[in-house]
């Protein structure tokens, strides 16, 4: 009876195969996100344990769960996290100082302390019988199971949430809306401005950039009748990101012409 | 292999996204670990209804998701508005009411 008892709270070979495999991975991931400087790959490590949440969840009979684990989680919200990573900034990287004293460590032992206590109380419990397993109640299958009790006895659960989600998709729009505080500047203001700033000399339009036989692009800048580069032939953009091509070898290029 | 295995990893998948919670200074950073925490909480969900062979943890992870993504949704926006009015994701930027 109690050998009986025993193997029936104990999963199959395979699924422990898998948990062995997996389960010390997304501990690791888990810890790789406290560690890693960069929100990308935080938001890729967090990918990594859902993915294999969704694992455990098929294996522990809860297909419906594993699916929609990986088409809401690791589809949607991931994804929604990638978005609003790239619209602060890919390389928002996080400073790992410490800006309160101490407050990593004492975080930390608390972190161990309430680890503990939850590794104990649950090696503790006892459920009073081993696992059921599912087998049971997925006997229509586990998608028509979880319908039926989701639409008669958690029906009004499920309204609410439905409820919830319309509020949550309003209110981040209501959010994320944002009031324009001035006017646009429109094409005739810029002109304008050009000839009402202190110096007429841009007054005509910045120089276009620099047009050569072997060259036409706007990375390269255009020269100036000394022969030196012009830095406002070029888009400010463009050389903050440093894609401005070298002028020297089109300033030798000049020195030929003259001496012809 | 015991049951209670993926008991442990769901306890330690939440101290651990607990910890980033405090430790972290990105907002985005730290709004991961809470849903660290939300999946560790799913996972002891349908461990429980294995375990007591009804649905009814199932469901009640379901409704954890649904939950999850509107915070996700909720709390993405706040940390766009907060980023675009002071151009800082830092939860150490936002101290407003300190000073």
């Amino acid at each position: 009876m109690l050998n009986l008892a025993l193997q029936l709270g104990q999963t199959k070979t395979p699924e422990a195969i898998l948990f062995w495999i997996l389960a010390p991975m997304s501990v690791l991931a888990a810890l790789g996100m406290l560690v890693v400087k960069k929100a990308v790959h935080s938001a890729l490590l967090l990918a990594w344990i859902m993915i294999s949440l969704a694992f455990f969840y098929i294996a522990q009979d809860a297909l419906f769960l594993g699916i929609v684990q990986i088409v809401v989680y690791t589809g949607a919200v991931m994804m929604l996290f990638l978005f609003i990573l790239m619209l602060v900034g890919v390389d928002a990287s996080d400073s790992l100082v410490e800006t309160i004293k101490g407050q990593r460590a004492t975080s930390i032992t608390a972190a161990i302390g309430f680890g503990g206590l939850l590794l104990s109380l649950i090696g503790r419990a006892t459920v009073g019988h081993s696992a059921f397993g599912l087998a049971e109640s997925n006997v229509k299958g586990n998608v028509q199971s979880l319908a039926e009790s989701l639409f008669t006895k958690y029906v009004w659960a499920f309204e609410v949430v439905s409820a919830l989600l319309i509020t949550a998709a309003l209110g981040s729009m209501v959010l994320a809306h944002s009031q324009k505080l001035k006017s646009r500047t429109l094409q005739r203001d810029l002109s304008a401005a050009r000839f009402r700033g202190k110096s007429l000399s841009t007054a005509a339009g910045l120089p276009s950039s620099g047009v050569y036989a072997r060259h036409n692009a706007v990375d390269v800048p255009a020269l100036l009748p000394d022969g030196t580069p012009a830095p406002t032939s070029i888009s400010a953009t463009l050389k903050a990101r440093g894609d401005m091509l070298d002028q020297k070898i089109f300033e030798l290029e000049v020195k030929e012409v003259e001496e012809d | 292999m015991d049951i209670a295995n993926y008991l442990y990893l769901s306890a330690a998948l939440f101290t651990i996204g607990a910890v980033g919670v405090v430790v972290r200074r990105n907002a985005i950073v730290v709004f991961m670990c809470v849903e660290l925490m939300l999946n560790a909480a799913n996972l002891a969900f349908v461990t429980f209804s294995r375990l007591n062979g009804n649905l009814d943890g199932q469901v009640a992870s379901f409704f954890t998701m649904v939950v999850a993504a509107c915070e996700v949704v909720v709390g993405l926006a706040i940390i766009v508005t907060i980023f675009r009015s002071r151009r800082s994701a830092s939860v150490d930027d936002a101290s407003l009411l300190k000073r």
